[in-house]
């Protein structure tokens, strides 16, 4: 007898992943400081490191593994280099972070590899066996990595919500797959591709459709199902914060792609209005709710929000263009998107304010290094040229106007005018308020008698230097920038600038993405 | 086969890498570097203006390059009829800013000198630009560092600082962003499902429908107007103009509006022709409005900067006259580019004897507080005076060639409106007068303290109003390179 082939080249990566995921949590049982603190940071973001490497390696072979229920092809892979830059800044900016030490290294780093496998699964998936698979691989991770500041009310308040708000898009979409495999009789995509002409308008299929775009739109924050985005990314640990916006946002966006304008696309006429109304809400709803906020983490969450929208456009748009533009775009986004939250982090820890947009008064006097990536992270968002946002959204409104959405690309420019609000008060706060902020080091959790975790990590009540009392390296904090954080800020406002200006192996990269997808325009 | 040569980049990019070089080396030298790289473009301008090819059609000294295949936008830079004087005067305005920079230290004068070198990167940018993607760009960029300078360098309280930076940002933006939209939506419309081509030329060669002409003919019209400003869009400017640090507003008066301008008559006209005949009676009477709403304001106001603000509001509205006259000849085009030129030439200078006058008044920039200034300063006073009579089109000066040309191609197509015009004509001397009389003559205020200028001052404005009258007596030699490109521009309209 003779079992099926393997094709283990092109499921390297995501080999790579579960090992190191296994491995990283092994490792970081181990006592010695060094394991946690350097170790097991290492191992994983060795581990992202060689996931993208193998990943290169597959460029352009487009195959299909797992008895068609995986697509490892260009579209996946461009996604899977979104994910390893998201989980290497996340690595990077959780080091010496509060949330690493409470959880335990290991298990912070394992859910972390483990996320981003379940996201490589969720956007190659082809078959809805797979797709749910992935999306609970990447979603049970961040309910528990959200609330890994075991000590902070609002941590745990995020986790619980992400959960409970989570679980319910789950189920909705899980509903939603059962009823198109009763409609279409098959829960591959290709097959359903073939049988939805036939559909037409069968109730089974239209509630079919309304529950996937509900179930999805909640993991994308698609406005009206968005109202946990400010909530969690607000309690979450900034780290984890910025991991979410930037590589979960990425994979629903991977799978909305292959499974509306791939599985789907027959039935285009009968989704394609309801999503465009989606993206423009989004836009509308996320730009005018940023205005107000005066936490930088929710005004993230919300502008992540009217982001989104501009994103959804390209999938209404499902041509090939489209599929491209939104994959630049989440380039894009996820490099201003990083370089920002990385300021607010190093802000976090230096000043007494947490997220507040005072932490940033002042900023260009004080930290020119942590100012012009958060200025340029800012202007980039806002879709100023020379940098990535601003080709981003050309290629955005580019593909709508293209296929006949002239209105997608108007509400587009809308939306970044009324964005203008929002992003100009930070940058405004970063360079015009004058700096009234003493650097005296803020408390990171109260001193003094810790209250002991159920469930938690050994290690966070055994080493109160590193952690909790400003000792003296709480006092090295307040002095230099934290050397990581203010790497991450300023190679992704490099990289922001850089696609700015000589965008074009960018627009290869996503050119073959888009190519990936068979039959489309 | 045009031959193509890297000149333009050079011009272009030159500011820009010596300011990153000043400001990478120290605080004390960066200014110094920041005039050498300055006054190197506006010295290649001058040899360009020189070896210019007088008469001929089309562009010179082309740089085209692939940008970005995938959407078909090029790095496409060229100099023809239309730009070439207004590149020669904002590289020589930039020169004059980053002397006066220079010559009176600024605080964080690295950041300061950064910001303008990036402005003047960018004005050039949009003024060489030959792919409409690629003017897009530089016409956004442009507004990045005047809203730092405003921002950080500006006068006045805090609040009122924040209030002029979002005004002008989220103003003008607005406008940027949809001729943005409108730009991709051109692109897009012209390829037809071909390929996608951003260069200009191309655009011009495939013919939009009336209909769709039309919609994005406004998205354009709308960012130039504000850019401009015209009325009713002028909402930004007082603010802005109150606040802005003097040298950067010389700037900003002196090219940035003409860079709208010049989009009028180098994209709009152009690209959208039958949209631009189907608007032309909208565009004039908001031309006019500007005119008389201007001038009515420029002479009551009392803050030196705001009289200089709405006359430039005025001023633009001629311009803007001159490019919709749409006369056969193409006269009131060619009055337009020279006045372009002229109106940059005489504000700049007017901006810097404001920041002159407030140093002898107490500080102030209201003309109540002015008075006298002339007694023990009559260098000044001439320089001001020329300046003046300059800007109200006095007989013999190149303002009233370009008036004149500007009036004499309207009165052809639009015979009351001309009349109406003329009107605008009497009201400039009316507020340049009076700024001039009260500032300088009349009764000495209570804390003005009159002195000569300064010879570090007068390295800067001297040249200027040298420029003023050199040009006053030979404005031939704008016309004569403008000629052939303001025509084929007008032609593409009257056809």
């Amino acid at each position: 007898m003779k079992g099926p082939t393997i094709d283990w080249a092109a499921i390297s990566p995501l080999v790579t992943l579960t090992a190191g995921a296994c491995l990283v949590l092994m490792v970081g049982l181990l006592r010695p400081a060094f394991v946690r603190n350097t170790l097991v940071p290492g191992l994983t973001g060795a581990t992202l490191g060689a996931a993208a490497g193998l990943g290169a390696w597959q460029w352009g072979e487009n195959t299909s593994v797992m008895a068609g229920a995986l697509a490892i092809d260009d579209l996946t892979l461009a996604m899977l280099m979104v994910f390893v830059v998201a989980g290497v800044a996340t690595v990077m900016l959780s080091a010496r972070s509060l949330a690493a030490a409470e959880a335990g290294h290991g298990e912070y780093h394992a859910l972390l590899l483990l996320a981003v496998l379940g996201m490589v699964v969720l956007t190659g998936s082809t078959n809805l066996v797979s797709l749910f698979v992935g999306f609970e691989l990447l979603s049970i991770p961040l309910y528990v990595l959200c609330a890994t500041e075991l000590r902070r009310e609002h941590s745990l308040e995020s986790g619980l919500k992400y959960l409970i708000i989570g679980s319910l898009g789950s189920a909705v979409l899980l509903y939603g797959l059962a009823l198109l495999y009763g409609a279409t009789g098959s829960t591959d995509f290709a097959t359903i591709a073939a049988s939805v002409g036939e559909v037409g308008d069968d109730p089974l299929f239209l509630t079919s459709l309304a529950l996937i775009v509900t179930g999805l739109a909640f993991k994308a924050s698609v406005a009206p199902f968005h109202q946990w985005t400010p909530d969690v990314y607000e309690g979450a640990p900034t780290p984890i914060t910025a991991f979410m916006a930037v590589a979960t946002k990425a994979a629903a966006f991977g799978i909305l792609l292959r499974l509306f304008d791939v599985a789907l696309i027959g039935a285009a006429n009968d989704w394609a209005p309801a999503l465009a109304v989606l993206a423009v809400t989004t836009i509308v709803v996320g730009n005018v709710g940023a205005i107000g906020q005066s936490s930088i983490k929710r005004m993230l969450a919300y502008s992540s929000v009217a982001q989104a929208g501009y994103m959804l456009a390209g999938v209404v748009v499902s041509t090939r263009l489209g599929v491209s533009a939104v994959v630049f775009y989440l380039f894009a986004y996820s490099v201003m998107n990083l370089a920002a939250f990385a300021v607010v982090i190093a802000r976090e820890r230096e000043t007494p304010y947490g997220d507040d947009l005072r932490a940033l008064h002042g900023l260009g006097a004080d930290r020119p290094w942590l100012a012009w990536p958060m200025t340029i992270a800012m202007l980039s968002l806002a879709g100023f040229p020379v940098t990535a946002g601003f080709f981003g959204k050309i290629y955005l409104i580019d593909a709508a106007v293209d296929n006949g959405y002239a209105f997608l690309g108007v509400a587009i420019v809308l939306g970044s005018a009324i964005s203008l609000a929002y992003y100009l008060r930070v940058v405004a706060a970063v360079w015009l308020a004058a700096p009234g902020v003493s650097h005296a080091p803020a408390p990171l959790v109260t001193p003094g008698g810790q209250p002991a975790i159920a469930g938690g990590s050994a290690e966070a009540g055994e080493e109160p230097g590193t952690v909790a009392a400003p000792g003296p390296v709480a006092e090295d904090r307040s002095d230099s920038p934290q050397l990581e954080v203010a790497i991450v800020a300023v190679v992704c406002a490099a990289a922001t600038i850089a696609m700015g200006i000589y965008p074009g192996p960018l627009f290869d990269v996503a050119r073959d993405a888009g190519a990936a997808l068979s039959g489309l325009l | 086969m045009e031959q193509l040569t890297i000149h333009l980049s050079i011009l272009l990019f030159w500011p820009l890498a010596l300011a990153l070089f000043g400001a990478s080396i120290g605080r004390r030298i960066a200014p110094a570097i920041a005039v050498f790289g300055a006054l190197v473009p506006f010295g290649y301008a001058i040899v360009l203006l020189l070896d210019f090819d007088t008469g001929a059609a089309g562009l010179q000294y082309v740089t085209d390059d692939a940008w970005i295949e995938a959407l078909g936008i090029r790095y496409k830079l060229g100099l023809d009829g239309l730009n070439l004087w207004l590149v020669a005067l904002t590289t020589l305005l930039f020169a004059a800013a980053a002397l006066w920079v220079f010559l009176r230290p600024v605080e964080r004068p690295r950041l300061f000198t950064f910001h303008l070198a990036l402005a003047e990167t960018a004005v050039l940018g949009a003024f060489l630009a030959q792919d409409l993607a690629l003017f897009v760009l530089f016409f956004d960029l442009m507004l990045v560092p005047f809203y730092f300078l405003v921002g950080q360098w500006g006068s006045g309280g805090r609040e009122e600082i924040v209030a002029a930076t979002y005004k002008l940002i989220i103003y003008t933006l607005v406008g940027s962003l949809l001729m943005l939209a409108g730009a991709v939506g051109t692109a897009v419309l012209s390829a037809d499902g071909g390929t996608l081509s951003f260069v200009l030329s191309d655009l011009a060669q495939a013919e939009l429908d009336e209909s769709t002409q039309r919609w994005i003919f406004v998205t354009f019209a709308l960012a130039f107007l504000i850019k401009m400003p015209m009325f009713p869009f002028h909402g930004w400017m007082p603010d802005a103009y109150r606040a802005m640090p003097l040298p950067a507003l010389a700037i900003f008066s002196g090219v940035l509006s003409k860079v709208a301008a010049y989009g009028f008559l180098k994209i709009v006209l152009p690209l959208f022709p039958a949209a631009a005949q189907d608007y032309q009676t909208l565009i004039l009477v908001l031309a006019l409005l500007s005119i008389v709403y201007g001038s009515a304001q420029a002479f009551t106001q009392t803050n030196t900067r705001l009289v200089l603000g709405y006359s430039s509001v005025a001023q633009l509205g001629f311009i803007v006259l001159g490019i919709f006259a749409f006369d056969p000849e193409g006269r009131g085009g060619q009055g337009a580019v020279l006045q372009m030129v002229n109106h940059g030439l005489v504000v700049a200078p007017l901006f810097f004897i404001v920041a002159l006058l407030a140093e002898r008044s107490g500080g102030s920039e209201d003309i109540r507080d002015m008075g006298g200034l002339a007694f023990r300063a009559p260098v000044l006073a001439s320089l001001f005076l020329i300046s003046a009579l300059a800007t109200l089109a006095m007989p013999g000066s190149a303002n009233f060639v370009g008036e004149f040309l500007i009036l004499l191609g309207l009165f052809e197509t639009k015979l009351a409106m001309a009349v109406i015009a003329f009107s605008g004509v009497a009201l400039a001397s009316v507020y340049m007068l009076r700024m001039y009389i009260r500032t300088m003559h009349n009764r000495a205020g209570e804390r003005t303290d009159s002195r000569e200028l300064t010879v570090g001052d007068a390295i800067v404005i001297v040249p200027l109003v040298l420029l003023i009258i050199a040009f006053a007596l030979y404005p031939q030699a704008a016309l004569r390179d403008s000629e052939p490109a303001v025509e084929a521009s007008i032609q593409e309209v009257v056809r």
